[in-house]
């Protein structure tokens, strides 16, 4: 049954959209809060419309809507969601059941807990195409291997028999794919697909999806908040903000004349000038030849391992996951004490495990996580945080303690009421700030960054990597900043370190290691980082020389 | 492929009895440090000193401990249990019957018990905080919280006295028909339920609703699977470790914690055997039938392990 007020070829039809979803703050009475504000859109079949925006910005709500799915306690309450024609809001529980996985499909941001790992994969794939009997199992089979194929899956024929554990992530995340293209349904859902991936990987998954969409005429609403990804893959974009709409328009428009300022601040967010500093005469710490494993296990995470850093200087280690990255800073830590080689610091070795250490030698080493929120103590408060080292390394107590971390917050440029604030009260970029004040309440030489922009939103992470730089020009304090993004490699390093499969592949000043010729890999890298250009990854895939590691 | 599985298997398995030669050296200790003499205690208080050596000597009594250990652990790896000084029959001919007797109570109890508790937890989570979830839970705690010879005796009282459908006593005999066999084990096997019900119950509702966070889980849903079918093709398959443990548990708990209900209603099982030879002091039946239930037990939760390994498809399917 059509709707009078329906377009012929429209699809989707959102309209005010209202979401709210009732919260508990510690020690308040429960609170209603609005996450999404009438925001209203439309998409056309066959036509890709991308979500985008900072966390908390409701894309994924919006996105959820579209099947009628609130997830915790979310609530639609107002608006109209018309999905070929009905409002599918009308339609109460069995109409969500209906059109879920038959007309709207989804694809999570990590497969790898998306799937469940007590079945196999060709069961779960065409699960909702036998639940809405749209084929038999032999016919759904059949199209599911034909999409594996679709999307380059290796053994496209015996792929499905696999356990979720025995396929590796990215290609999990395409398997996922298929899954939703199995039972042919008039939208998909992508829900910050390519997120969780490496960027070697993430290149191989973008290709294999834009492909799978152009082929099928399917529509898709594909969220995330990188704004380089989504003008890959869409027609239109949409950026949101606050649960509200910012500003809607085509591709082309949006990266190249947002209308906007916060569209504009996204689209050049990652842009700092950092001039490289020259390595200075002798490093104040070396790595050399360290090679380490984990438990007795014959193979070695870190291979021969050699590094330098220099007084105030940055040193940028990147690499994919697994690449060692994060088990050298634990080497140099002595968290995992190196079966060959040594760390030298201020001329003389370290001890290789860290209950040898003197107190002084752990002050001069200090480190921030990647996720602030586990790295805190949630029932002390920042005042205590960043106290702590005070007392422990100096000694400070009292008065002067409140002090000096009065100064220190001014320093991450929080101001003073914060000391009195538990870190639940805190955002993720605040949080981030009342670590990076915790190690530089210990003075220390050397601070170890592991991935500590990644979990945070393009423009907090900037904001972070600005208090960074700024910092090490007032503290003379040096960096080993592991990252596995080379845009912020970019903006911050002064020499960098790539790494794979537990060796450097190539090192040096930034200048040098950012300049051709390229070894395949830190080539295969460096055209893997997505650009905020149109037909980006079209050119990229062509001009690669390796495969990379996750397939 | 199943390399794996099969170590861990057999390493659980050697476990298992290496644990059960560590409970027989405990038990045969627990019964010597016990105070009092076997040989006085037969004989009674009148009997003169020579006949008291005498009596020792033939038992053996007067040889080292570790030697005596070793006598009865040989001949318990042979079938033979000794023979229980109270009556002087051969122990392992009585404790047949009786084990047989247990088992029988033990597997219809669990029969009724394990499917009810794990269908009453997959409702209760799928009418998760509503009052089906509330009526079911607080149901099933009050049974357990009573103590089972309450409930044993309410039972009689209703069923055996004031309507009359089963008997109170449950007597069974070699030979007895199936169905009267069936409605002699009514109440004890009604009452074993009762106690062991809420405790796999909760169990599984716990287990389940853990997994109900999984993103997985939101994969499942989002297909258009009915809540019921989410918990039970999604949720289930991955909670089960835990809930065969429980099960396990209470079924090692069904053959071995039977004693206090095989009393009440009479019923000639493994419980009261024991219950009958502690008070005559006979060690030998004591050591007997504690080594039994030791190996109930061991094997129960080996069960519970290895279906746990079985069940984790990282194990049964490696990379």
């Amino acid at each position: 049954m059509a709707d009078s007020k329906a377009k012929p070829g429209l699809l989707l039809d959102i309209r005010n959209l209202r979401i709210e979803a009732t919260v508990f703050p510690p020690g308040e009475p429960p609170k209603n809060i609005v996450l999404v504000h009438d925001v209203s859109l439309t998409l056309e079949k066959g036509k890709v419309l991308g979500l985008i925006g900072e966390s908390g910005a409701g894309k994924s709500t919006i996105g959820l809507s579209s099947m009628g799915y609130g997830r915790g306690g979310v609530r639609i309450t107002g608006g109209e969601v018309i999905l070929n024609g009905r409002d599918i809001l009308k339609g109460g529980k069995d109409g969500f059941r209906k059109l879920r996985g038959r007309e709207v499909c989804y694809v999570a941001q990590s497969a790898a807990a998306a799937f469940n790992p007590a079945h196999r994969l060709m069961d779960q794939v065409v699960e909702a195409t036998l639940l809405h009997g749209t084929a038999t199992r032999a016919e759904a089979e059949k199209r599911a291997v034909a999409l594996f194929k679709k999307l380059s899956l290796p053994n496209p024929e015996t792929i499905g028999e696999r356990f979720p554990h025995q396929v590796s992530g990215g290609q999990l995340q395409r398997v996922m794919t298929a899954m939703a293209l199995c039972s042919e349904p008039d939208l998909i859902v992508f829900d910050e697909p390519t997120t969780a991936l490496d960027v070697t990987t993430q290149i191989d998954v973008l290709a294999a999806i834009k492909d799978a969409i152009r082929d099928t005429h399917v529509a898709a609403l594909y969220i995330t908040h990188d704004l380089a990804v989504v003008a890959q893959v869409s027609d239109e974009i949409m950026v949101l903000r606050h649960g509200r709409l910012v500003e809607w328009g085509g591709t082309r428009q949006i990266i190249k004349e947002p209308r906007q300022e916060y569209t504009n601040a996204l689209v050049s967010v990652h842009e700092i000038e950092h001039a490289e500093q020259k390595p200075g005469m002798t490093p104040f710490l070396s790595v050399k030849n360290v090679t380490a494993a984990y438990g007795r296990s014959q193979i070695k995470v870190l291979k021969n391992v050699s590094v330098d850093i220099y007084p105030g200087q940055t040193l940028a280690v990147v690499g994919e996951s697994g690449s060692g990255k994060s088990t050298l800073a634990r080497a140099i830590t002595g968290l995992l004490p190196p079966e060959q080689g040594t760390v030298t610091f201020d001329g003389r070795p370290l001890a290789n495990r860290l209950a040898d250490r003197p107190k002084e030698d752990l002050r001069q080493l200090q480190m921030i996580y990647q996720m602030p929120d586990v790295a805190m103590n949630p029932r002390q408060t920042v005042g205590t945080i960043i106290g702590r080292p005070l007392e422990f390394y100096f000694g400070i107590r009292g008065r002067e303690r409140d002090k000096r971390v009065a100064e220190l917050l001014d320093k991450i440029e929080m101001g003073k009421g914060f000391s009195d604030r538990y870190p639940a009260e805190l955002s993720g970029g605040q949080k981030q700030r009342v670590c990076i004040a915790r190690s530089l309440a210990a003075k220390p030489k050397l601070i170890i960054c592991d991935e500590v922009t990644s979990a945070l939103d393009p423009l907090v992470a900037h904001g972070i990597l600005e208090l960074l730089l700024e910092l090490q020009k007032e503290e003379n304090v040096a960096y080993l900043f592991i990252t596995h993004d080379l845009a912020t490699v970019k903006s911050i390093a002064d020499s960098i370190a790539v790494m794979y499969r537990g060796e450097v592949v190539r090192y040096g000043p930034k200048s040098q290691v950012l300049a051709p010729p390229f070894d395949a890999y830190t080539d295969l890298l460096l055209s893997s980082v997505p650009e905020m250009e149109i037909g980006w990854l079209e050119k990229a895939i062509k001009g690669r020389r390796m495969a990379s590691a996750g397939n | 492929m199943s390399s794996p599985i099969l170590k861990l298997v057999a390493q659980r398995v050697a476990l298992g009895i290496l644990l059960l030669l560590a409970v027989s050296v405990l038990i045969f200790a627990g019964t010597q440090i016990l105070p009092g003499d076997v040989a006085q205690a037969i004989l009674g208080q009148s009997a003169t000193p020579e006949s008291l050596a005498n009596l020792r000597e033939q038992l053996g009594l007067n040889q080292p401990a570790y030697l005596r250990y070793f006598h009865w652990l040989g001949g318990v790896l042979t079938g033979d249990l000794g023979t229980a000084m109270s009556s002087g029959q051969d122990i392992a001919t009585s404790i047949k019957g009786r084990l047989w007797n247990t088992l029988f109570l033990a597997f219809w109890a669990a029969i009724v018990a394990v499917p009810l508790a794990i269908i009453l937890g997959l409702i209760a989570v799928r009418y998760r905080n509503g009052w089906v979830d509330k009526l079911i839970s607080g149901l099933a705690l009050a049974s357990t919280s009573f103590p089972e010879f309450f409930i044993g005796y309410v039972l009689v009282y209703f069923f055996a006295v004031k309507w009359q459908i089963f008997p109170g006593i449950s007597t069974v005999y070699d030979g007895m028909p199936f169905g009267e066999r069936m409605q002699a084990i009514a109440l004890p096997a009604t009452a074993l339920t009762l106690v062991v019900l809420a405790h796999m119950m909760r169990m599984t509702r716990a287990a389940i609703l853990n997994v109900m966070q999984s993103a997985y889980v939101e994969t499942a849903e989002l297909k258009g699977l009915s809540a019921f079918n989410v918990i039970r093709k999604h949720a289930f398959p991955n909670a089960i470790a835990p809930i065969i443990n429980v099960v396990m548990l209470n079924l090692a708990y069904l053959i071995v914690g039977v004693v206090v209900v095989e009393v009440i209603f009479v019923y000639p099982g493994m419980g009261q055997y024991l219950v009958d030879h502690v008070t005559k002091r006979d060690v030998p039946v004591v050591q007997a039938v504690g080594l039994i239930f030791a190996a109930v037990y061991i094997s129960l939760n080996i069960i519970a392990d290895i279906a746990a390994i079985v069940a984790n498809p990282r194990l049964r399917h490696p990379k």
